[in-house]
């Protein structure tokens, strides 16, 4: 074994400390200067990666247009869990209008934000992977092709929870949900083509499109802040995972989040103008199961009646999206 | 300034003269020249500062719409049939949120059968959206309305659709008195929204409500209505005062005094229905004219009101409650439950066919001796309806019936007239 490189336990690695980073370093969400813009006390399930998600980038959004922002938010679990009437966690002025609309909501907040020439004030949109992929596609679409001053975040946790875990258009092959049941020859989701929303997103040329995970803070904080520097359309796409959903342990969260980037079953890179320009490179890669067994929704491919064909098939998505993205550290290798 | 121009065109000059902020626009017939228009003037700077989104749907177009307004600016967007239908779901957002959108619907059809003509079945779907709606005679009385709307819409927080006919009213070239600026100015005064997104002081609009709360903010948005029914001739007199002309209100009546009919109808048909009733006024009936200008909020009392000399009415509407009869005419009767009153509804003009003068008069006679059943189908072909009813009858596999009714119609048998 040759020259190991010495790493400081907090520089280049998951934790969100800051104590050993030099401050531009620092991670906003662990500062005392973060506005809080979703408060505690909203009613997320334990462990929910949609409510740390959310709260780290809009916290950052937040701190990007010097707290000049508003959001607009599709209808879901974050709608529903941070507004029980006449309660809100909501710090910022936030609007929810519909499920399938929140892009064109956006879309209308900067238009009358420009006409009333209040060029400091910043729009960002919200939803989940159902509000995001599927039914408010149309709205997010349009909004792209005219490049509305908007940023569109996308929590993807991987099907409609807040309906009680029905299938979307970015669950993944095989998932159990309540619509794609672990029954008969082939049991779970199918394996479809899929639908790459980020990449749609960069087909768009848009100035800034982005995937993140709250596994990696500091990377997704940087996306969200340098999003806000720039105008136009943007899209951020965090993988959020959801213990209820998934059947994962509240407890592995982050885990779970950082496995699916470890895999490369979730790539994470950053695009400007339909062009990657950078990518999170696997530190240390493992294999699918790795990151599939510890979800319930995919139980049914181990235990007594394994599927390991299908696993196979997912270890080749995840192998194709290190090869597409170039996800292996160069010196790992 | 008097001009001779297009109902579109001068709608979209009224609007500009209300100085909307934010525009949406998608296109659908016979909306499309208004939306074109206002596209116009934004892009050569005649209207600023406003912006004039192309938006992919009237889904999207009613939400942009919805984010401009609770931002705080004043939004215009403008639909018809097929269109109102796929934005319903932002619609009754829009009224529920409590946000003063106005948009035009130029009436017309909602297929299938795919049809671009004009009759009020689309408006009337959204009947219970929580908008109010106030429909047009003329294409006076269109421009007109657009600004009493923003007015009465910003005052309540709550949304409008000004409904004019469309074909009849949108393309129809006529002498149309085109407001002065300062004269709108004066009458409609900036928007100062009730609720806005505003980061100096931020609020939390649309969130979940349950039944502990529900059913209080839903009768609010009643009450909002019931407060535009005290509005409505109060802001149509101010109208008048600043306009110099009659426009708007709740119902508009005509030779109704020694009435003994009461001819009752929305719309452009109100002019074919005068002339009619002006030429057997001659011919020596008691007949008469009740306009209804706002459909929602309904101003049961006044109607009621106007009924109350006269015998016998019939409503005249161009729109159909499938499986039971009239859509208007089921509030009129609302209005004078009680009193006595013989009533009769007909469908008329349905998907663009013609109400001549000459079926009028029929109508009108038969319902003055009240020889009319409850419902009657004002021209129907009835052996082309009884032809496929037949063929129904005889065979399983009749195929698609409104393909076997133009082909028993012929192609260019339909002579109307």
């Amino acid at each position: 074994m040759g020259f190991q490189p010495v790493k400081f336990y907090q520089t280049g690695t998951f934790t969100v400390g800051n104590r050993l980073l030099a401050p531009i370093d620092r991670s906003l969400q662990s500062g005392q200067m973060r506005s809080n813009s979703i408060n505690s006390g909203h009613r997320a399930c334990q462990g929910c990666g949609e409510a740390l998600g959310a709260r780290y980038a809009i916290d950052a959004a937040v701190a990007g247009s010097d707290g000049q922002l508003i959001a607009a938010n599709a209808t879901g679990c974050l709608e529903v869990f941070s507004t029980p009437y006449p309660e809100s966690s909501w710090q910022l002025p936030w609007i929810h209008s519909l499920f399938g609309n929140a892009a064109a909501v956006a879309t209308g907040i900067a238009a009358a934000m420009k006409v009333k020439g209040k060029t400091d004030v910043r729009v960002v949109a919200q939803g989940g992977d159902g509000g995001t992929t599927d039914i408010g596609f149309g709205c997010l679409s349009g909004m792209f092709e005219r490049n509305d001053d908007v940023l569109y975040i996308c929590y993807d946790n991987e099907g409609y929870m807040n309906t009680g875990v029905q299938r979307s258009s970015a669950t993944p092959p095989a998932a159990r949900t309540a619509t794609t049941m672990p029954v008969g020859p082939a049991p779970g989701n199918v394996f479809g083509q899929g639908k790459n929303v980020p990449e749609i997103a960069m087909a768009h040329g848009i100035p800034y499109v982005a995937t993140a995970t709250v596994a990696d803070l500091r990377d997704l904080e940087y996306k969200v802040r340098k999003a806000m520097t720039m105008h136009g359309a943007r899209y951020i796409h965090i993988f959020v995972p959801c213990p209820l959903g998934w059947g994962t342990a509240s407890s592995d969260t982050i885990r779970m989040a950082r496995l699916a980037k470890e895999s490369g079953m979730f790539p994470v890179f950053e695009a400007e103008h339909g062009e990657v320009t950078g990518v999170l490179k696997i530190r240390r890669k493992v294999p699918v199961e790795d990151y599939l067994m510890p979800q319930k929704r995919f139980a049914h491919l181990f235990g007594k009646n394994p599927h390991p064909e299908t696993v196979a098939r997912l270890q080749t998505i995840a192998d194709r999206n290190i090869r597409k993205y170039d996800l292996l550290n160069d010196e790992a290798n | 300034m008097l001009k001779q121009t297009e109902g579109s065109k001068a709608v979209a000059e009224a609007i500009g003269l209300c100085r909307p902020e934010v525009i949406c626009a998608y296109p659908i017939s016979p909306q499309t020249h208004i939306v074109e228009a206002l596209g116009e003037m934004v892009k050569s700077g005649e209207l600023a500062p406003c912006e004039f989104i192309n938006v992919e749907s009237e889904f999207a177009a009613m939400s942009v719409a919805i984010g401009a307004s609770a931002a705080g600016a004043r939004a215009y967007t403008a639909t018809a049939s097929q269109g109102l239908l796929f934005m319903a779901e932002a619609v009754y957002n829009a009224s529920g949120l409590g946000l003063p959108i106005v948009m035009t619907v130029a009436n017309r059809a909602i297929g299938a059968p795919i049809n671009i003509w004009n009759d009020h079945s689309d408006s009337l779907s959204q009947r219970d959206s929580g908008w109010m709606q106030l429909f047009a005679e003329t294409n006076q009385e269109a421009v007109d309305l657009h600004i009493q709307a923003f007015r009465l819409a910003e005052e309540l927080s709550m949304p409008i659709m000004v409904c004019m006919d469309g074909f009849i009213l949108t393309h129809a070239f006529e002498r149309i008195d085109i407001p002065e600026q300062n004269q709108v100015d004066s009458y409609l005064p900036p928007f100062d929204p009730r609720q806005v997104l505003d980061p100096a002081e931020p609020v939390s609009i649309g969130a979940m409500v349950g039944p502990e709360a529900f059913m209080e903010v839903r009768y609010l948005a009643h009450a909002k209505q019931m407060q535009a029914i005290e509005r409505i001739p109060q802001l149509a007199a101010e109208f008048k005062q600043v306009f110099g002309r009659d426009s708007g209100g709740l119902i508009r009546t005509y030779r109704i005094d020694d009435a003994e009919t009461v001819i009752i109808a929305m719309g452009s048909v109100l002019g074919t229905i005068k002339d009619t009733v002006d030429e057997m006024r001659e011919a020596g009936h008691k007949i008469g004219v009740l306009g209804i200008i706002s459909y929602r909020p309904f101003p049961l009392d006044q109607v009621r009101a106007a009924l109350k000399g006269c015998r016998r009415f019939l409503v005249l509407e161009k729109s159909l409650a499938v499986g039971m009869g009239g859509i208007v005419a089921t509030d009129v009767r609302m209005a004078v439950s009680g009193t006595g009153l013989k009533g009769f509804t007909a469908i008329a003009g349905l998907g663009g066919r013609p109400i001549t003068k000459a079926s009028l008069h029929k109508l009108f006679r038969q319902a003055e001796v009240e020889a009319l059943p409850p419902v009657t189908f004002l021209d129907l072909d009835w052996d082309v309806v009884n032809k496929q009813l037949e063929r129904e009858r005889q065979t399983r596999h009749s195929g698609p019936i409104a393909e076997n009714v133009l082909h028993d119609k012929g192609i260019v048998s339909a002579k109307f007239g």
